[in-house]
């Protein structure tokens, strides 16, 4: 998990309004200058990703001759072939993927569920209940470690991917409930109201109502989610032995282990546990940053 | 049958699916986080190894705690790292939110390259910079470039070094998340107020520290809490690029709780360690809380 969530309030943009007064040539200036300081930094910032990309086309011999920081003297394939083969990340990533859909959706519905009946009825103490759930996430996961092991291990699913999906369902509920019970919260009771006038029960109301009015908040606590449970490592060493069964992160570190200096596989083998969440990333943009915005209540 | 009164009426009788829809993941957060989290206090007033039971021991944990030097240098670098993590992230993002607020060309461009990182895993960001760190690599290579040979060492394995080598990594991953929490945050704010101080003739320095700033005490609340929280969790990161070493100098108290628990199998002594770290915790937990109640009520 990227961190503890945070709950900011992000009312709509209000709309730029060039002042009139602004000297055009000193915009300019100003422009200029702007760009003079942030072009080099952005290039900084992204230099890190580029020398990794380019470390992991080349191959071990001019690495090994040429250093990790010259610019590539030959291009080849082996260092992703090797990482996905042998390396494992192959199915390593696979792995993380029977993980992650199963721990996204069973998450979503079940916070759904009870944001649902948090925010829609008079549950006595509902309040109190919410933030209890949310407090539960804001733990930290050292102080469920050990105990979670042992649990798992006394419920028959330690070593398991179930047991993995488990826990990541478990412990981000509280976030994904709280969130979600934000946006409930916003729906105006009339909508509901006129359903169940109509006849229809709590589940009618939940299924064929609320929960598709909730579709953009779903969008983004699930493309947070995502990246979260994938890019997970804690969980992953916790609840699970066997090397063979490690999600991508894990199996990125004992790669690391088994190539010590051969840096275009490990390069190589960390884009590709970096690639699908930047794809989910660039993918759902505008759904990710609001995802990381949300909580606010207002 | 007015609405008031079938409003009235369901308050009196919740359907039992709505129950349902609320106890079933109540359990499950239950069950995964709470419990444990309670074992985790049980266990931390014993000696266990994992076989047999307990053997209760008291607060002897607590007093062994006070007197290991290893503690003590863990936890002395879980200060420099919330301090550094917090205090270096905060600036940048802050500084390059306010840079990147106002929409012109190719803020979008920057904006993106820098939250990037965001989206990898600490993992994989730990291994881009293991890369970057090698005694060849792109960092020890660029001081040579500009004359700075003296300078160049082997980052991680130098006992000095290994703990900011690390942080610097972190930062570069946790800037771009709280340039995303500021930008919305200055997006809340009034722009006619800025306006009316430029018009009055304060200065940029002068309209950021007593008119912006003043306006963005609730992002600043969000963002102290989640960094503090954040740093105390750090875990992934030192796991991939150093494991706490070179001599524990880059030791967190996590990654100092995962080998007592994982490695060597002091069951009660790690969960104490885990205890000192949800005590840490505790403080920022609840800034947090109370000021999403606050949010609640308004």
């Amino acid at each position: 998990m990227s961190g503890a969530p945070a709950a900011v309030d992000a009312p709509a943009p209000p709309a730029a309004s060039p002042s009139a007064s602004h000297d055009r040539r000193r915009v300019r200036r100003e422009g200029w200058l702007f760009h003079a300081v942030m072009a080099p930094l952005t290039l900084l910032w992204v230099a890190p990703m580029v020398f990794v990309v380019l470390i992991s086309v080349r191959s071990f011999d001019d690495i090994a001759a040429r250093g990790t920081a010259a610019l590539p003297d030959s291009f080849t394939l082996d260092g992703f072939r090797t990482a996905f083969g042998e390396g494992s990340m192959g199915a390593a990533l696979w792995t993380s993927v029977q993980v992650t859909v199963p721990a996204v959706i069973l998450s979503l519905l079940l916070s759904s569920m009870a944001a649902f009946a948090l925010s829609r009825y008079a549950i006595p103490g509902r309040r109190a209940i919410l933030l209890v759930m949310l407090a539960g996430n804001l733990l930290p996961p050292q102080i469920l470690l050990i105990p979670v092991s042992r649990i798992t291990e006394s419920l028959g699913i330690y070593d398991t991917l179930a047991g993995l999906v488990a826990i990541h369902v478990g412990f981000g509920l509280g976030f994904y409930t709280f969130v979600l019970h934000g946006f409930m919260r916003s729906i105006p009771g009339e909508v509901t109201e006129a359903a169940r006038i109509d006849g229809a029960g709590a589940f009618a109301v939940y299924a064929r109502i609320v929960m598709p009015l909730c579709r953009p908040s779903l969008a983004a606590l699930g493309a947070l989610a995502t990246t979260w449970i994938f890019n997970d490592l804690i969980w992953a060493i916790t609840v699970l032995r066997t090397q063979a069964k490690f999600p991508v992160t894990a199996a990125l570190l004992n790669l690391q282990g088994g190539y010590v200096s051969s840096w275009n596989v490990v390069a190589a083998a960390s884009i590709m546990a970096a690639v699908p969440t930047a794809v989910v990333f660039f993918a759902f943009q505008r759904h990710f940053v609001s995802g990381l915005l949300m909580g606010s209540t207002k | 049958m007015t609405v008031a009164a079938a409003t009235r009426r369901r308050r009196r009788h919740l359907s039992p699916v709505v129950w349902l829809f609320l106890l079933v993941p109540a359990a499950v957060e239950l069950g995964l986080v709470f419990w444990p989290a309670i074992n985790s206090f049980y266990l931390s007033l014993t000696r266990w190894n994992g076989l047999g039971a307990p053997e209760q021991v008291g607060l002897a944990n607590y007093r062994e705690l006070f007197s290991d030097g290893v503690f003590r240098e863990a936890l002395g670098n879980n200060v420099i790292w919330a301090v550094g993590f917090g205090g270096l992230s905060v600036a940048g993002g802050l500084a390059l939110a306010v840079a990147l607020n106002k929409p012109r060309r190719g803020v979008g461009i920057y904006r993106s390259a820098i939250y990037l990182p965001m989206v990898f895993s600490l993992a994989v960001t730990g291994l881009f910079w293991r890369v970057q760190y090698q005694p060849d690599g792109t960092v020890n290579t660029l001081l040579g470039a500009v004359g700075l040979r003296s300078l160049e060492r082997q980052w991680l394995a130098d006992p000095r070094t290994a703990l900011y080598a690390v942080l610097v990594a972190a930062v570069w991953r946790q800037v771009g998340y709280v340039m995303v929490l500021y930008l919305a945050g200055l997006k809340g704010t009034d722009p006619s107020l800025d306006d009316a101080s430029a018009v009055d003739g304060a200065g940029p320095w002068q309209r950021f520290r007593y008119v912006t700033w003043p306006q963005l005490r609730g992002v600043n609340t969000v963002v102290f809490a989640v960094t503090v929280i954040d740093s105390l969790r750090t875990f992934d990161i030192v796991w991939a690029m150093t494991q706490g070493g070179p001599y524990h100098s880059s030791e967190l108290l996590s990654t100092y709780m995962f080998q007592q628990g994982f490695t060597f199998l002091n069951l009660g002594y790690a969960s104490a360690i885990a205890v000192v770290i949800f005590a840490l915790a505790l403080l920022f937990i609840i800034t947090y809380l109370v000021r999403t109640l606050k949010e609640e009520v308004a």
